[in-house]
Parts: structure tokens; C-alpha cells; sequence
């Protein structure tokens, strides 16, 4: 098997700018987006994920503004997302040059909106992101940015929204997003075989171990992480390297 | 040299658009049937369902258009299954420049998920967009469907099975993968087809 494991640094922006928060809060400023992008790619990043975390009603004006500098400087796939809530929303992203749009809340209140958009602009535009935290025995579904719980488990989630036309689900542990401590390799490898559409692996990360355990006991086709790339902290050419030695395909 | 990137409802045609200007090439998107036929060099991309798209290119007449240019036309993803003769994507006749079928991947194997989406390595490389430095690089995949492996493929990619990564035949020239998104690589690729 040559199809590569992605490394996909996130950007989580605000007002224009790349921001990441600690468990979603603490917000702090990282940077340019642009650059950053153009950054990642001469590392070797696979993909680029940017979520814009403002909430104004000038939303869409500032994705679309945001997606065009994006798709005109770089020669990566990338998925933008944060606030997509309609088909409106989606066209105008795809029109401004985004490969993939992420969309979390919106289509669990809304499911229908994934069926709509797989079957306008086809699967591989649509990324749905899932928040979950594990509440005593069971990975529980949470909205607007981790805030609310809904009733819905991980697993009936991630094959539901499967079966709608989702391309890819992005899956954020809320348990180890921004600890370091590793990604939640237990249930992700529970999410991957359950269903039949690659999954990115979300919060955690700290050491290239941890993204080799994540594509190896966690089975992810993906891994993504923001801090850690963004100060420095992992070079992901020095990731990739490591990687590679230890048997796993990665492009290099 | 005039470069024509046939616009249709398919998704992202402005990233080859964007990629055109990152090589400094000015290309125009167009549906115009005579500015496409007058150009030096044509892109027919996309990403989407093929049925909706046949409609669409034979509700604007482009099917014969495409069918009969004579300059270098470079296929991408949809564009590459839409040349060939029939696709199973909802039972679609499509334009037969190639004679190949397009198949369903079919989810085995949990390990092979589908659609096949990443990056993935282009090997056993022949025809005019590929040289030999490109040999084992990986390109940038995002599609369910594939071409059945031919007498016209120029290069292979192994995912479930192999299949063609890339066909060419006469002044036709197409890619599964997106060469707009495959980093330097994929420039590599475009500068090729640019330069025939």
C-alpha cells in the first residue's frame, strides 16, 4: 500500500489571522495565514485545513477572501471551514477556489445539508468535523466548538453522516485536544472501521510518536495538529522523516 | 499561446485557473465554443458526478467540440473519466476519445478506504507530460471512480488495483490525479503539457 499517510497542519484563524487556542480557549496569535500556508507546503505539509473561528456576520465575505488567497498561493489541496452552514455558504467557497469545506454544527442540526451539498458538488468537497469527549463510557458528539453536548455517540455520528455523502470525517477529541499527551488512538481506530471514508485524526499531538501510533494503533489516514507545527516544536520534514523510518508511506 | 480551461458546473476549475498564474501563464475559463476551438492548448478539469456533467457539456454542444480538437487537451480527474467511454457512475455514456471503462472502487477492505484520497505514487511512466524524473512521485488523488488499465495508459497507480493513473492518445492527454494540487511536482507536469 503507497497511498501516503497526510500530515495536515491546521490554522485556526481569526480576524485574518492564525490563532490556537488550548482546549479552545486562550487564544493566541500564530501568524499570517498566507504564509504560514506557503510555509507548510515548502516543509511538505499534504493539506492544509484553515477554520475560521470569528463568528460575524461578515462571515462569508471574509471565507470567500480568505479561500481565494489561499487557493491563488498555493499548489496544496486545502479545506476551509468554521461557521458553513448552507449551500450559499458552500458555492461561494468552492467558487473562490477551495478544494474541501469542513463543516461541524451545521450539519448536525441540519443533516440533510450534507446529502445536498455531496450531491451538488460531490463527497470529496465535504469534510465533516466531529467534536467528541468521552463522557463515562461513551464518545459524545458536542457543538459550537465543543460548548453544547448533544445525545449522539462518536460512532453512530460518524456512520451516519458516511452514509449521507461526507468525503472525510476530521474527528477532534475533545479529551486530548491541546494536552500533548497523544491522540485518542483507542476510539479513532474504532471510528476508521466503522466506516468506509478516510478519517483525520485531531487533537493530541505532541511527538512525531504520537502520529506514528495514531496511523498505526489509531488507523488514521490522516493526522492533524496546529501548536506544535506552528511554534516549532515538530519540523515536519524532521516528522515525515521519522515516520518513513518506521515503515510508514508518507511523501517525502 | 492562448490556453482555454473549459468552464463547466464541475467543482474547482478556478484552481487550475490559479495554477495557470502561479506558472505565469494567463489561461482563460471559458464555455465560448470558438475560443476554446482557437486556443493552443485546452484543460478540460473538474471534479464532480458524471451524468449531471455529460448533460451538461451536450446541453452546450462542448461534447463535439471536445470530441474533435486537433491542439493538446489535457483531461483532469472527472475530466480524465468523462474522455472515456462509458462510466458506471450512474450508468453514463461518456465522449469515447478513450475506448477504457470507468469503474467503481469497490470498499473491501477497511485499510483501502474509499474514495481513494491523498497523495499516491505515479509509476511505469511513458508519453509526452511525464519524464523521468517523475518516476514514483506522488500526485494528489480525490476520486471514487477509476480507468480500467489500457493500451493507452501512461502511467500507473496502485490503489485496490491498478489502475490508470494517466492515458494518452494522439493530441488527448489525461490525469486521475490533480496536477494542480500536486505540489512542485504536478507543476513539473502542467510546464510538460504547456511545452509539447
Amino acid at each position: 500500500m503507497t497511498l501516503a499517510k497526510r500530515i495536515i497542519p491546521c490554522l485556526d484563524i481569526k480576524n485574518g489571522r492564525t490563532v490556537k487556542g488550548v482546549n479552545f480557549v486562550n487564544l493566541r496569535d500564530a501568524g499570517d495565514p498566507v504564509e504560514f500556508g506557503k510555509a507548510y507546503s515548502e516543509q511538505g505539509a499534504d493539506e492544509l485545513v484553515f477554520l475560521d473561528i470569528t463568528a460575524t456576520l461578515e462571515k462569508r465575505k471574509t471565507l470567500s477572501e480568505l479561500a481565494k488567497k489561499v487557493a491563488s498561493n498555493l499548489n496544496i489541496p486545502f479545506t476551509i471551514g468554521g461557521g458553513i452552514s448552507s449551500i450559499k455558504d458552500a458555492e461561494t467557497l468552492l467558487e473562490s477556489g477551495a478544494d474541501k469545506i469542513s463543516i461541524n454544527s451545521a450539519a448536525y442540526r441540519n443533516p440533510s445539508l450534507i446529502d445536498e451539498i455531496a450531491k451538488r458538488f460531490g463527497s470529496q468537497f465535504l469534510v465533516i468535523a466531529i467534536d467528541a469527549k468521552k463522557m463515562e463510557n461513551d464518545w459524545i458528539v458536542h457543538l459550537s466548538g465543543g460548548k453544547i453536548p448533544t445525545s449522539t455517540t462518536l460512532l453512530d455520528w460518524s456512520r451516519e453522516v458516511t452514509q449521507r455523502g461526507a468525503g472525510e470525517i476530521l474527528f477532534t477529541s475533545m479529551n486530548h485536544d491541546g494536552t500533548k499527551g497523544g491522540f485518542a488512538c483507542e476510539i479513532m481506530a474504532k471510528v476508521s472501521q466503522s466506516v468506509s471514508i478516510p478519517i483525520i485524526a485531531s487533537g493530541g499531538a505532541g511527538s512525531s510518536e504520537d502520529f506514528y501510533d495514531v496511523f498505526t494503533k489509531g488507523k488514521a489516514d490522516a493526522g492533524l495538529a496546529a501548536s506544535i507545527f506552528h511554534f516549532g516544536e515538530i519540523g515536519i520534514a524532521d516528522l515525515k522523516g521519522y515516520l518513513k523510518e518506521k515503515g510508514i508511506s508518507v511523501r517525502i | 499561446m492562448k490556453i482555454s480551461i473549459i468552464n463547466y458546473n464541475a467543482g474547482n476549475v478556478q484552481s487550475v485557473l490559479f495554477a495557470m498564474k502561479r506558472l505565469g501563464i494567463k489561461a482563460n475559463l471559458t464555455d465560448n465554443i470558438e475560443e476554446i476551438q482557437k486556443s493552443d492548448k485546452v484543460i478540460f478539469p473538474g471534479v464532480g458526478e458524471a451524468s449531471s456533467t455529460m448533460a451538461f457539456l451536450k446541453d452546450k454542444k462542448l461534447d463535439s467540440v471536445i470530441i474533435n480538437l486537433k491542439q493538446p487537451v489535457l483531461g483532469i480527474c472527472l475530466g480524465m473519466q468523462l474522455m472515456c467511454a462509458y462510466s458506471e457512475e450512474n450508468e453514463t455514456p461518456c465522449l469515447g476519445i478513450f475506448p477504457s471503462k470507468v469503474r467503481k472502487f469497490l470498499f473491501t477492505d477497511p485499510k483501502s478506504k474509499v474514495p481513494h484520497m491523498g497523495w499516491n505514487l505515479i509509476q511505469d511512466l511513458k508519453g509526452d507530460i511525464f519524464d523521468e524524473s517523475l518516476e514514483g512521485a506522488f500526485t494528489y488523488f480525490v476520486h471514487g471512480f477509476y480507468v480500467e488499465k489500457n493500451e493507452f495508459t501512461t502511467a500507473t497507480c496502485d490503489y485496490i488495483i491498478p489502475f490508470s493513473a494517466a492515458i494518452q492518445k494522439e493530441n488527448f492527454y489525461a490525469t486521475q490525479f490533480h496536477p494542480e494540487k500536486s505540489g512542485s511536482v504536478g507543476e513539473r507536469i502542467l510546464t510538460n503539457f504547456l511545452t509539447i
